[in-house]
């Protein structure tokens, strides 16, 4: 049996417990400080998290040479359903996008930002996606699709089709409008090498 | 002498009689999530099943949200399981912890049936409060979110009131303070907001630091503990190395957080300080690893409960492989920007959720069942050998690493086609999701999938069986100790 005093310090109960605390305790304090500032960074309006209005413009997605990545890139006014919002109404519109994408549980199919399922294509720049064919055509096709899925399905080939989720035209314009303005985040070039729908 | 190893709650203190509820309630939905996963396993590889009657989003959620509330369950009566025995005195508040029981149960019925039956609703918040939440793992409605933090208040009121009655101990200190974040750090996801990136940047603080954080301190207070009683070990030994775990555990899990903040809107800052401390993530884990291996092997893994060893040596392992090893491949933001949202993190997924969490509350299990049938030996003198429980611990695993290496290979395809080739389209993904070999190793997961749940039914039979009058080969309780 190996008495107390015999223990070296650094293989001690002491010393571990302490250990625990401080080095726990100072974690936390580092978390909770980059908290405030990713907070701040990330809330509508910011650089990285543009306005809800920003569903008014253009959205293209590039490669940027300096920071080595893609991010997204605002161009001129090009409104949604031909629609100019005000700072109000673009937030019902993604307010009740986000209420929809939520209760119809998408993300048990799909990824947002990379995370959910992985059953059907991530949406973080589905609004950019080439396979909508060309940007004039591309808002009536995605009503369309969420109208009633099973008969525009878009399965490329494979029989995997999304259900029908019984959405009003205002719940299917309002996820539109939604992915429209998750495409305008920058994802630090999540995902690389995107090729979008033609501009 | 017919029924002396006939299941006797006289046998348990009334902390065990509580946990006995929890465990047998866990067992039950870990059928659940079994019977799910294969649903929408099989969904998966034929898409037509079940379509427009119980879609795949519907079976992946109660497959996911049942292993959330399983290990929940199995976790809290792992914790009434010890109190008495940790603290040196009687649960504080018996009626309450009954009372908490049954709050959550009803609860958890309901969210289920509402799941399956109602399964989403229109776009407010009403469909958010009584529904579903419609985010992964928490996809609960807000109802039941206060409900679950209520039942978690009185557990730990429980915990920390017996605990100041009794004795205190350095395993009762952590196991406090912990199951105090565990319960705080869920309120970081109970609000709505329309913006994602703050969405997912709260979301994570509950998924993360529940499942790489306080979970991970949680098993090991209850690995610290059941050491104590399976083996022998010191007391000394194990509380030493549960503190150089929650450092080596929170010193990198706390700011390892940073690892889902790569793509989500947050700073670039988090690519550096989340690549940087997740990787340092499967250092805790080695040291369990090698606490618990060294600690058996110095007792030459004699126990008085084989079942429950096999199963925490297979919770050692599964934590250092599953959530160390799966997680460390694809931490570093340069491989997660090819591998995030992909096949790689379902992969990562199952084999950490069981090797480092099922695996250890099956252990619980084993410890239950043996002193429920009056603290009998379950050493080497079961009479058929003990061939169910090896026979399910060997299925179950078997089936884990299966699925984990089929769904690995499908993720290595998924990221090469979908990502780095195509770029991420949504024809890019159509075309990684039609290759041959991600089929073929889809199909492959189906099979390891229905290994495991082969497992898991010899688990429970063995479980309803194991040390019954008539296994025994003799009715004498044998403890190693005595």
């Amino acid at each position: 049996m190996i008495k107390k005093d015999e223990i070296v310090w650094w293989a001690s109960e002491n010393f571990w417990k302490k250990s625990a605390i401080f080095i726990t305790g100072f974690m936390i304090l580092v978390l909770v400080l980059l908290t405030f500032d990713t907070v701040d960074k990330i809330t509508v309006g910011s650089k990285r998290v543009p306005a809800y209005t920003v569903i008014n413009n253009q959205i293209d997605y590039k490669y940027n040479k300096t920071r080595n990545m893609f991010e997204p890139v605002i161009g001129s006014e090009s409104p949604l359903f031909g629609n100019i919002l005000t700072t109000e109404e673009a937030e019902d519109l993604i307010n009740l996008g986000k209420l929809t994408i939520q209760a119809k549980n998408c993300m048990n199919c799909h990824t947002l930002l990379g995370n959910g399922a992985y059953y059907a294509p991530d949406l973080t720049k589905a609004w950019l996606d080439p396979g909508w064919g060309a940007k004039s055509v591309r808002e009536t096709l995605m009503l369309n699709f969420l109208m009633d899925p099973e008969n525009n399905a878009r399965t490329f080939g494979t029989n995997r089709k999304m259900p029908n989720l019984g959405l009003t035209e205002a719940e299917a314009k309002s996820i539109i409008a939604y992915l429209k303005w998750m495409s305008s985040i920058d994802t630090n070039g999540f995902p690389t090498n995107f090729r979008t729908i033609k501009q | 002498m017919i029924n002396f190893h006939a299941l006797n709650t006289i046998h348990l203190n009334s902390g065990q009689k509580i946990a006995i509820k929890y465990f047998s309630m866990a067992i039950v939905i870990f059928v659940v999530q079994i019977i799910f996963g294969i649903l929408a396993g099989t969904q998966f590889n034929n898409p037509e099943f079940l379509y427009q009657i119980i879609d795949f989003n519907v079976n992946r959620m109660v497959h996911i949200n049942a292993m959330i509330i399983w290990l929940l369950y199995g976790f809290i009566g792992s914790v009434y399981w010890l109190i008495e025995d940790e603290a040196k005195t009687e649960l504080v508040g018996k009626k309450l912890a009954n009372f908490g029981f049954w709050i959550l149960t009803i609860a958890v019925l309901i969210v289920v049936l509402v799941f399956l039956f109602i399964q989403d609703g229109e776009g407010s918040h009403a469909s958010i409060w009584l529904i579903n939440e419609g985010r992964e793992y928490i996809e609960a409605p807000r109802w039941a979110d206060i409900g679950i933090v209520f039942v978690m208040l009185i557990f730990f009121y429980n915990i920390y009131a017996t605990f100041i009655k009794g004795k205190w101990s350095g395993i009762a200190g952590v196991l406090v303070l912990d199951l105090a974040a565990l319960a705080g750090v869920y309120l970081a996801g109970m609000f709505y907001s329309d913006n994602i990136s703050m969405d997912q940047f709260w979301w994570w603080w509950v998924v993360h630091l529940w499942v790489e954080a306080t979970w991970e301190v949680l098993v090991g207070c209850i690995m610290a503990w059941v050491l104590m009683k399976t083996i022998n070990a010191s007391r000394r030994i194990v509380t030493t190395w549960l503190y150089i775990e929650v450092t080596l555990m929170l010193g990198s899990g706390i700011l390892g957080l940073g690892h889902h903040y790569f793509w989500i809107g947050t700073p670039e800052y988090w690519l550096t300080i989340g690549g940087f401390f997740s990787a340092l993530e499967p250092i805790p884990l080695v040291a369990m690893l090698v606490h618990a291996i060294y600690d058996s092997g110095v007792k030459n893994f004699k126990s008085t409960n084989n079942p429950a060893l096999a199963w925490l040596i297979a919770h050692a392992f599964g934590n250092f492989f599953g959530a160390g090893v799966w997680g460390f491949f694809q931490t570093l933001p340069q491989i997660n920007l090819y591998t995030h949202g992909t096949q790689w993190t379902a992969s990562h997924g199952h084999l950490a959720f069981f090797g480092a969490y099922a695996t250890i509350n099956i252990a619980m299990f084993y410890m239950a069942i043996q002193a429920w049938r009056g603290n009998i030996h379950m050493g080497s003198s079961l009479i058929d050998n003990g061939w169910k429980w090896k026979t399910s611990l060997t299925l179950l695993n078997i089936g884990i690493v299966g699925m984990t290496i089929a769904m690995l290979i499908a993720g290595y395809k998924q990221s090469f086609i979908e990502r780095a080739v195509e770029g991420s389209t949504w024809s890019g993904y159509f075309k990684a999701q039609s290759d041959p070999s991600f089929m073929l190793a889809m199909d492959w997961r189906m099979t390891f999938g229905w290994i495991m749940a082969l497992g898991l039914i010899i688990l429970i039979w063995d479980l309803i069986t194991i040390g019954s009058h008539s296994e025994m080969k003799n009715n004498k309780s044998k403890l190693l100790s005595t």
